[in-house]
């Protein structure tokens, strides 16, 4: 056995109030350990509904490390399915998403399951007449996952029974996917434009982290939003900004402005930045947008909408979405030292295409690949995996702007560049880390 | 040069690639027309750059955006810089349309970036529309199919 398998002990003392130990980015122990209680405690984003339209749709993705597969049932829910046929394991989709029809047959010896996961038929059954198959895991066909929640068409699993339920996790910080829904003039959403996947050589709390780091954008970003900004200045006077400036411009906002912009902390290591304004409030109105809003909600209520900026909601452990350009990024673990970022673009239903376009225009220029942004980041997250193995210091600091009399598990507004919810983070973690672990005897 | 010779059209892809592969990026810019756009789909054999996301869709302010902040003082991502390496099949001229002004070479290529202790190699098809502009070839579109254009990668700093 391990150090830390088994020993709650152990688990609480990575993380002091101020500090955590580099154990919790390194560690291959620590890593399986979180892929078995923070993956399996708490409610994991697995995907939107949009992507599954019809019966017998579905889309395969992972909650930690394992294989799921949401699916449109006949009845018209979405269901969470584990992707592994009970007979001998075999994957059972061949791609990311399809249409099954009306249930699933594996390819390698044509079990079929319906699309609730419940075994259908298995070619030549009299040969298991006496062998207890009704006793088996293979009669529960494609096991489902049994905590599975929609929540205005994001849906999400927890594949323990142990945990909160799903209100209780999320509570007030379900009002930042309000706002995204909400900016529809029909309150729908859809899944659109395709997904940009950036595979990135570092432990993935550190892209959760990054997303409510006010300190950092204006020196790791200089080389790219500074520069955006001198080449926009050497046109000549009176030309219009273009978008990609609107975009890149405010990182090199200064330390007050971010001080100002504010950060709200949730319970259970939820919490948002831009609670007064943010990076996304200074955007050109979009031509029929306002009106079709107005006459949606009336003006009150379109005014209190679009006056939401929030800029960053992180949803704990790996999901952080973007309201006011409908955005969303998944930070998917696959190894202590590797990520794999999913960022996903919605369509605002009955809002003019001009609101899709900016939003992949955003999502192109700041989380792909080949993103000059993305390079800044990546470039900092690589070099702190790399600097985490120096054995003289093994503690990250989280301290700025703590308070002593700050308690974990509260709602509270802050100072925009406190990072206090990356303690707020690291306070989850702990809880949903030893929840449900046994101390070894 | 008012109609160029299909030897023309050649010699101005590989030319391209050159100052690519040399680090001669301002001359490289120079290459494109001022409405010029660089563009790496996302998806296999992808038509709409507007409502389907790309990897890169890039007029001349975005690239000259990249060609600045390489030489960035503060550019940590750079700090050592890239490297990069085109290997091209001839270029085949696909259409020619001289009343249009209107020419299109296709280049299958292996290309190969460096940095560091690492190197990527990736597959893939370059499409260039040029014209003819002021007597010279300009780059109305280049548009770089990558093979798995949707794969997961890793950080691509330079141009293919
Ligand atoms: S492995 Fe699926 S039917 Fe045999
Ligand atoms: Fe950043």
């Amino acid at each position: 056995m391990g150090k830390y398998r088994g020993n709650v002990e152990a688990i609480k003392a990575l993380i002091r109030e101020t500090e955590v130990h580099r154990d919790v980015y390194v560690d291959d122990e620590v890593f399986a350990l979180e892929m078995e209680h923070v993956f399996g405690n708490t409610w994991v984003y697995v995907g939107h509904e949009s992507q599954v339209p019809n019966h017998g749709d579905y889309f395969a993705t992972t909650v930690g490390l394992q294989p799921v597969l949401m699916v449109r049932h006949s009845d018209d829910t979405v269901r969470v399915l584990h992707n592994r046929c009970p007979h001998k394991g075999t994957r059972i989709t061949a791609e990311g998403c399809g249409n099954t029809g009306k249930f699933f047959r594996c390819p390698y010896h044509a079990w079929s399951f319906k699309t609730d996961g419940s075994l259908l038929a298995i070619p030549l059954r009299q040969g298991y007449e006496h062998a207890g198959i009704e006793q088996s895991h293979a009669v529960l066909g494609l096991a489902p996952v049994r905590h599975v929640h929609n929540y205005r068409g994001f849906i999400f699993a927890k594949l323990n029974d142990v945990g909160p339920g799903f209100e209780e996790f999320f509570g007030e910080s379900l009002t930042s996917f309000d706002n995204m829904v909400d900016r529809s003039p029909v309150g729908k959403l859809e899944v659109a434009g395709g997904v940009l996947r950036y595979m990135h050589n570092c432990n993935w709390k550190m892209l959760v982290e990054n997303q409510t780091d006010t300190c950092h954008p204006m020196v790791a970003h200089e080389s790219s939003a500074g520069t955006a900004i001198k080449v926009w200045k050497q046109l000549p006077e009176g030309s219009k900004k273009p978008m990609a400036v609107e975009i890149y411009g405010p990182f090199m906002s200064s330390y007050e402005f971010f001080e100002n912009m504010g950060i709200k902390v949730f319970p259970n290591g939820h919490g948002y930045t831009g609670v007064h304004h943010s990076i996304h409030s200074d955007y050109s109105a979009i031509p029929g947008y306002y009106d079709k809003m107005v006459a949606a909600y009336g003006e009150n209520r379109a005014k209190a909408i679009l006056g939401e900026n929030r800029h960053n909601t992180c949803y704990f452990p790996n999901l952080m979405i973007k309201g006011p350009i409908q955005l969303i990024r998944v930070f998917k673990p696959l190894a202590a030292n590797k990520t794999l970022v999913e960022s996903w673009t919605f369509r605002l239903v009955d809002a003019p295409d001009m609101l899709l376009e900016r939003t992949l225009v955003y999502n192109r220029l700041i989380n792909a690949p080949t993103s000059v942004v993305g390079h800044d980041d990546l470039e900092m997250y690589e070099r702190a995996q790399e600097g985490l193995h120096v054995d003289a210091n093994q503690w990250v600091n989280i301290g700025r702007l703590y308070e002593p009399s700050e308690q974990a598990d509260m709602t509270a507004v802050i100072n925009g560049t406190s990072e206090r919810q990356m303690r707020n983070q690291f306070h989850a973690w702990s809880k949903f880390m030893t929840m449900s672990m046994q101390q070894a005897g | 040069m008012k109609v160029p010779s299909n030897q023309d059209l050649v010699d101005f892809v590989l030319h391209e690639t050159r100052l690519i592969d040399t680090h001669r990026l301002d001359e490289w810019l120079d290459l494109f027309a001022d409405d010029g756009i660089y563009w790496m789909p996302l998806e296999w054999g992808q038509t709409d750059p507007r409502l389907t996301a790309s990897l890169m869709h890039e007029d001349k302010l975005l690239l000259k955006v990249r060609v600045e902040r390489l030489k960035g003082n503060r550019t940590f991502s750079q700090k050592p810089k890239s490297r990069c390496h085109h290997v091209l099949q001839t270029p085949q001229v696909d259409k020619r349309d001289e009343a249009a002004n209107r020419y299109v070479t296709w280049t299958p290529m292996h290309y190969v970036e460096t940095r560091l202790d690492q190197q990527d190699l990736y597959a893939a098809w370059a499409t260039h529309t040029l014209a003819v502009i002021d007597g010279t070839l300009k780059i109305k579109l280049k548009r770089v199919d990558i093979v798995n254009c949707d794969a997961a990668f890793g950080n691509i700093q330079l141009f293919m």
